[in-house]
C-alpha cells in the first residue's frame, strides 16, 4: 500500500476544566489511505468529534493537544505555528459539520462565502472564483448553480444548505475531509442522497474521509473501513464488512447487536446496559470493563491492541475467540 | 425557618464566596446606618438655620468653625458641616430611592401579574403601554412628571415611580407569563375560587427572584436619577439637600478651585450606587440558573 | 418588502398619534397654565383677552384639535416666557444638541463596538477585563458626576480645555457649527465625552456579548476549518453578524441621548434644546415643553422607523420575507 494520506500516532487531547482534566481523546491511532473513507463510530461523549477537531488543530480552549502526532501528506501537524496550521485548513484538509443551518453565515450571499473560501488560499479573479465556485455547487449537485451563487443560505433546504457547506469544503481539492455527523439534521431520503453524493466524490477526486457517526447503519453502508471509539480510545477497528461480521470487542458487538436491523421483529432491541463513564474520572484499565459482560479481573490493567490480518482490537477477551491471539 | 439549611442561608453561603461583593454589602450596611443615625453621629444639625453663620461658608476641610470642632471636610456655601450634610443627605437620598423602588416593585408587579394572568386585550394593554414606556429613556420620563407634578418629597417620589415601574412590570409579566403557560396552572384554574390561590402560590412567587434583581438595581437607579433631577434644580426644596443637592450647591464654587463643596457630596454617592450595584450583580449571578453550576 | 415598509410606517403614524395625545393630556390637563402667563395683578379683563387669545377656555377636546391642526401647520405656539414662535425657539437650539449627540454617539459606538470585539474575542487578557471594569463604572456612575469630574480635572486643574459654552462657530447652510473650528472642537470634547461614557459603556457590552456568542457558533468553527484567517472572521462574519443589536441599540441610544443632552448641557452651558428645557421647566413655559415632548417623541419614532427599514436592507432574512 501507498504511504497513508493521514496518519495519526498516539492522539491526546485532553481539556484542562476547573472540575479536572477531561481526557477527551486519549491515544487515539489510525492511518487513511489516499480516497479511503473510514467511519469513526461511538456514543455521544465518545472523543469522536474531539478528534476531528484535532486533525484541523481546531481544538477551543481550555483543550489542547497533549501528546501524540499527526502526519498529513507526511507533514507533521502538531508542532507548526497557527499560521501553517492556517494554510492547511480548507487546503489539504477541511470539515464539515452536523447542522448545515447554523454552519453558513445568514448574513452572506453563498457566492460571498465561498468567495471568502478561495480567498483564503489563492488569489484569484472575482471571475475566475465565481467559475470554480459554480463548478464545485454543479458537481454537489445543486441546480442553476451560477444564479444561487447570489442566494442566501435561508432560500436553501437543509439538504442543499449541506451541499453547499460540502462544496465549500471541496473548493480545493482537499485530501481529507473530515465529515462530522453531516447526514444526522437531514431527512432520512436528503440522507440518501447526500451520501450516495459524497461516495461518487471521494472515487472521483481522490478525497480521504473521517466519517464521524453515531450512527453504524449510516457508516457501514459508506465507509470501507471502520474504527470504533469508546471514552477517548478507539477500541476497535477494521475493514467494514469483516467488523460487522465477526468484532471482537464487545463493545463493537453490543453496538451492534443494538441495531434495529438485527433485532428480530417485535423482539425487543438489545441494549448496552449502564452508561458511558464520566471522562473526569475514568476506571482504571479498559473504561468499558464496567459494563462489559466478559470483564475480569484482568480489565483493571490496559491492553494492548491486538493486531490481526488487517484488523485490531483492544481487549483481554475479545468475542468469538476463546483465548486472546498472540500478538 | 429553624431549618439549618433554608433557601435563605445556602444563598448567602454562595454570597459570602465572592469577597468583592461582602465588602460592597457591608459598605451598603454601613451607609443606611450612618444615614439612620444621621442626627447622633453628625457634628452639626444642618437643617437648623441657627446654627449655621455664615463666618463659616465654603471653608476647606480642616478648617475649625465658629462652632469650636473641625469641619473634617469643610464646609458648604451656607455654612454647614460639609460632613454632616452628606450624613444628612444620605438619609433622604435613600429615603427617596427605597420609598421610589418599592413603589414602583408594588405597581409594576401587580400591572405585570394582572397582565399575564387575565391575558387576553387588558394583557395587550398593559404591556403595549409598559413596551412604549420603556422605549423613552427614564430621566425624561422624570423630566415630564416633575414638570407636570411640582417640586416636593412626594411629587419627586411619583416622577421615580412612573420612570420605573415599568422595567418591574416587565419583569413581573415575563415571568408570571413563563409559569402562567404551564399546564398545572389551567389544570388548577379548571377548579372553581382558585384564581387567588394560583396568584400567590404559583405567578407570584416564581416573580420573585428576577424582582429582587430589578429591584436592587432601580434602587440604585433612583438614587442616582433623584441626584440627577436635583442637581438640574428639580428635585428637592433647598431646605432638606440631597447628595445631588450638595453636589448642585457646590458646583459654581467648583471653577475658583473650592472643589470639596461638590466633590465630597458625589463621592459619598457613588460610593452607595457602585456598592449597591455590585451587591445587585451578585444577587444576579446567583438567581441567573444559566450560570449555575 | 413594500408592505414591510407600510406596515411599519402606518405603525410609526398611530405611535406618533398616541403620543400626542398622552403629551397633550399630560401638559394640559394638568397644572393650571392661566397662573403663569398672566401676572397675579391684571385686571379682569386682561386676563380674559389673554385666556382667549391662546385658546384656553375652550373645552379640552377642542384644544386638542386646535393644537394638533396647528402641529400639521408647524405652528406649535408661542413661547409664554419669550413670546416667539416656539418651532423657531427651539429650531434656533436644535443643531447644537444635534452635534453634540451625533459626535458623542457616533464616537461612542465605534470606539465601543472596537473595545467590546476585542474584550469579545480575548476574554481572559488583562486589557479586556480592564476594557469591562471601566464599563462597570461609566454604567453605574451618574452622568451629571462624571461631567463634574471631568471639569475639575481637565478645566480647572490642568487647563487644558474649556468648561462651558459651543467656542467659535462657522456657519454652514446659515447654521452655526463648532466642530470645524479648533476652538469650537476644544469645546465640544468634555460634554461630549460625558455624553458619550454611558453609551460607550452599553456598546463595549453589547459587542462583547455579541462576539462571544458567535466566536463559539459552528458558523465560525467552519469558517475556520475552511481556513479563513481570524482578520477575515471578525472583520467579515463576525462584524455582519452582531450588526443587528448594534444597529438597535444605536438608534435607541440616538433617541435616549438626545434626552440625556439635557443634563450634560446643563452642566457645559451647552446652548441646545437641553438646557432650553429645563429653563421652560423651571418656569412652566408649557408650549415649549409641549413641542420639546412632540419633538422626542417624533425623533423616536422616525429613528424607529428608520432601524426597521435599515433590518430590511441589511438582513436578507427579513429583505426576503422569512422572518417574523
Amino acid at each position: 500500500m501507498s504511504d497513508p494520506v493521514l496518519s495519526v500516532k498516539g492522539l491526546s487531547t485532553h481539556f484542562f476544566t476547573r472540575a479536572g482534566v477531561v481526557k477527551a481523546v486519549n491515544g487515539v491511532s489510525f492511518d487513511l489511505a489516499r480516497g479511503e473513507i473510514m467511519g469513526l463510530v461511538g456514543e455521544s461523549g465518545s472523543g469522536k468529534t474531539v478528534t476531528g477537531f484535532s486533525l484541523l488543530g481546531l481544538v477551543d480552549a481550555p483543550g489542547r493537544i497533549v501528546e501524540g502526532s499527526i502526519k498529513l501528506n507526511g507533514v507533521e501537524l502538531t508542532t507548526l505555528s497557527e499560521a501553517e496550521l492556517r494554510k492547511r485548513r480548507g487546503h489539504e484538509i477541511s470539515m464539515i459539520f452536523q447542522d448545515p443551518i447554523a454552519t453558513l453565515n445568514p448574513m452572506l450571499t453563498i457566492g460571498q462565502q465561498m468567495k471568502l473560501a478561495i480567498d483564503a488560499h489563492e488569489r484569484v479573479s472575482a471571475a475566475a472564483a465565481r467559475s470554480r465556485a459554480t463548478e464545485l455547487l454543479t458537481q454537489v449537485g445543486i441546480p442553476s448553480a451560477a444564479a444561487r451563487l447570489r442566494a442566501y443560505p435561508h432560500e436553501f433546504s437543509g439538504g442543499m444548505r449541506q451541499r453547499v457547506a460540502i462544496a465549500i469544503a471541496l473548493l480545493h481539492r482537499p485530501s481529507v475531509i473530515v465529515a462530522d455527523e453531516p447526514t444526522t439534521a437531514l431527512d432520512v431520503s436528503i440522507q440518501a442522497q447526500i451520501l450516495a453524493k459524497m461516495r461518487a466524490l471521494a472515487r472521483e477526486t481522490g478525497t480521504a474521509m473521517v466519517w464521524i457517526s453515531h450512527d453504524l447503519a449510516v457508516v457501514s453502508s459508506l465507509a470501507s473501513k471502520l474504527a470504533v471509539m469508546y471514552a477517548g480510545r478507539i477500541v476497535e477497528e477494521g475493514p467494514t464488512a469483516t467488523l460487522l461480521r465477526d468484532p471482537r470487542h464487545p463493545y463493537t458487538a453490543g453496538l451492534i447487536a443494538s441495531l434495529p436491523a438485527m433485532a428480530k421483529p417485535g423482539a425487543p432491541l438489545n441494549q448496552i446496559a449502564g452508561s458511558t463513564p464520566s471522562l473526569l474520572s475514568l476506571p482504571e484499565g479498559c473504561p468499558f470493563s464496567p459494563r462489559c459482560t466478559h470483564a475480569s479481573g484482568q480489565c483493571t490493567t490496559d491492553a494492548d491492541m491486538t493486531q490481526n490480518g488487517g484488523r485490531q482490537w483492544r481487549c483481554f477477551h475479545p468475542v468469538g475467540q476463546t483465548a486472546p491471539e498472540p500478538a | 425557618m429553624s431549618d439549618t439549611n433554608t433557601p435563605f442561608r445556602r444563598f448567602w453561603t454562595e454570597f459570602r464566596e465572592n469577597k468583592v461583593a461582602v465588602f460592597a454589602l457591608a459598605v451598603v450596611v454601613t451607609m443606611i446606618l450612618l444615614a439612620l443615625f444621621a442626627s447622633v453621629v453628625s457634628p452639626q444639625n444642618p437643617y437648623d438655620l441657627a446654627n449655621l453663620s455664615l463666618m463659616d461658608s465654603r471653608r476647606p476641610p480642616g478648617f475649625v468653625g465658629s462652632g469650636g470642632y473641625t469641619h473634617l471636610l469643610g464646609t458648604d456655601p451656607q455654612g454647614r458641616d460639609l460632613l454632616s450634610a452628606i450624613f444628612h443627605g444620605l438619609r433622604i437620598s435613600i429615603q427617596i430611592g427605597l420609598a421610589a423602588g418599592f413603589v414602583s416593585l408594588t405597581i409594576g408587579t401587580a400591572l405585570g401579574i394582572t397582565a399575564a394572568y387575565l391575558g387576553g386585550r387588558i394583557e395587550a394593554l398593559i404591556m403595549r403601554l409598559v413596551d412604549l414606556q420603556l422605549s423613552f429613556p427614564a430621566i425624561l420620563l422624570a423630566l415630564v412628571m416633575v414638570a407636570l407634578l411640582g417640586q416636593g418629597k412626594a411629587q419627586l417620589i411619583g416622577a421615580l415611580v412612573a420612570a420605573q415601574y415599568a422595567y418591574f412590570a416587565r419583569t413581573a409579566y415575563g415571568a408570571a407569563k413563563a409559569e402562567r403557560g404551564k399546564d398545572y396552572i389551567e389544570a388548577a384554574l379548571a377548579t372553581p375560587l382558585s384564581g387567588r390561590l394560583v396568584v400567590w402560590r404559583h405567578l407570584l412567587p416564581n416573580c420573585t427572584p428576577p424582582l429582587i434583581v430589578v429591584a436592587t438595581v432601580q434602587i440604585a437607579n433612583s438614587i442616582s436619577l433623584e441626584a440627577t433631577l436635583s442637581f438640574l434644580g428639580l428635585g428637592l426644596p433647598v431646605t432638606e439637600p440631597s447628595l445631588g443637592m450638595l453636589i448642585s450647591n457646590g458646583f459654581p464654587y467648583m471653577m475658583s478651585g473650592r472643589y470639596w463643596i461638590s466633590v465630597y457630596p458625589g463621592v459619598a454617592l457613588i460610593i452607595l450606587i457602585v456598592a449597591i450595584n455590585v451587591v445587585g450583580d451578585q444577587v444576579r449571578d446567583q438567581f441567573n440558573p444559566r450560570l449555575r453550576k | 418588502m413594500l408592505g414591510f415598509v407600510i406596515q411599519r410606517f402606518l405603525q410609526a403614524v398611530l405611535v406618533m398619534a398616541a403620543m400626542s395625545v398622552i403629551v397633550f393630556c399630560g401638559v394640559y390637563a394638568i397644572g393650571n397654565p392661566i397662573d403663569i402667563v398672566i401676572p397675579p395683578e391684571a385686571t379682569q379683563e386682561i386676563r380674559e383677552q389673554t385666556i382667549r387669545r391662546l385658546g384656553l377656555d375652550r373645552p379640552l377636546y377642542e384644544q386638542y384639535f386646535i393644537f394638533i391642526g396647528n402641529l400639521l401647520q408647524g405652528d406649535l405656539g408661542r413661547s409664554f416666557v419669550y413670546n416667539i414662535p416656539v418651532l423657531e425657539l427651539i429650531g434656533g437650539r436644535l443643531p447644537a444638541t444635534l452635534e453634540l449627540v451625533l459626535i458623542s454617539v457616533i464616537s461612542a459606538t465605534v470606539l465601543g463596538v472596537s473595545l467590546g470585539i476585542y474584550a469579545g474575542y480575548r476574554p481572559d487578557s488583562w486589557v479586556s477585563k480592564t476594557i469591562m471594569a471601566v464599563s462597570v463604572l461609566g454604567f453605574s456612575v451618574p452622568s451629571f458626576w462624571v461631567g463634574l469630574i471631568l471639569i475639575l480635572f481637565f478645566a480647572v486643574n490642568l487647563g487644558w480645555l474649556p468648561a462651558g459654552g459651543r467656542g467659535e462657530t462657522v456657519e454652514i447652510w446659515g447654521i452655526g457649527w463648532s466642530f470645524p473650528t479648533f476652538d469650537g472642537l476644544s469645546h465640544i470634547v468634555l460634554p461630549a465625552i460625558n455624553l458619550a461614557l454611558f453609551k460607550l459603556a452599553m456598546m463595549i457590552r453589547l459587542a462583547r456579548a455579541g462576539t462571544r456568542e458567535v466566536m463559539l457558533t459552528d458558523t465560525v468553527k467552519f469558517a475556520r476549518a475552511a481556513g479563513i484567517s481570524e482578520g477575515t472572521i471578525l472583520w467579515r462574519h463576525l462584524l455582519k453578524l452582531i450588526s443587528i443589536p448594534i444597529i438597535t441599540v444605536f438608534g435607541l441610544e440616538l433617541g435616549s441621548t438626545l434626552a440625556f443632552a439635557v443634563v450634560t448641557e446643563t452642566i457645559f452651558s451647552w446652548p441646545g434644546v437641553g438646557k432650553l428645557i429645563i429653563d421652560s421647566i423651571a418656569v412652566l413655559d408649557r408650549p415649549v415643553m409641549v413641542a420639546y415632548l412632540i419633538l422626542v417623541a417624533f425623533l423616536f419614532v422616525t429613528i424607529n422607523f428608520v432601524i426597521d427599514l435599515v433590518f430590511a436592507l441589511i438582513d436578507p432574512r427579513v429583505r426576503h420575507g422569512a422572518a417574523a
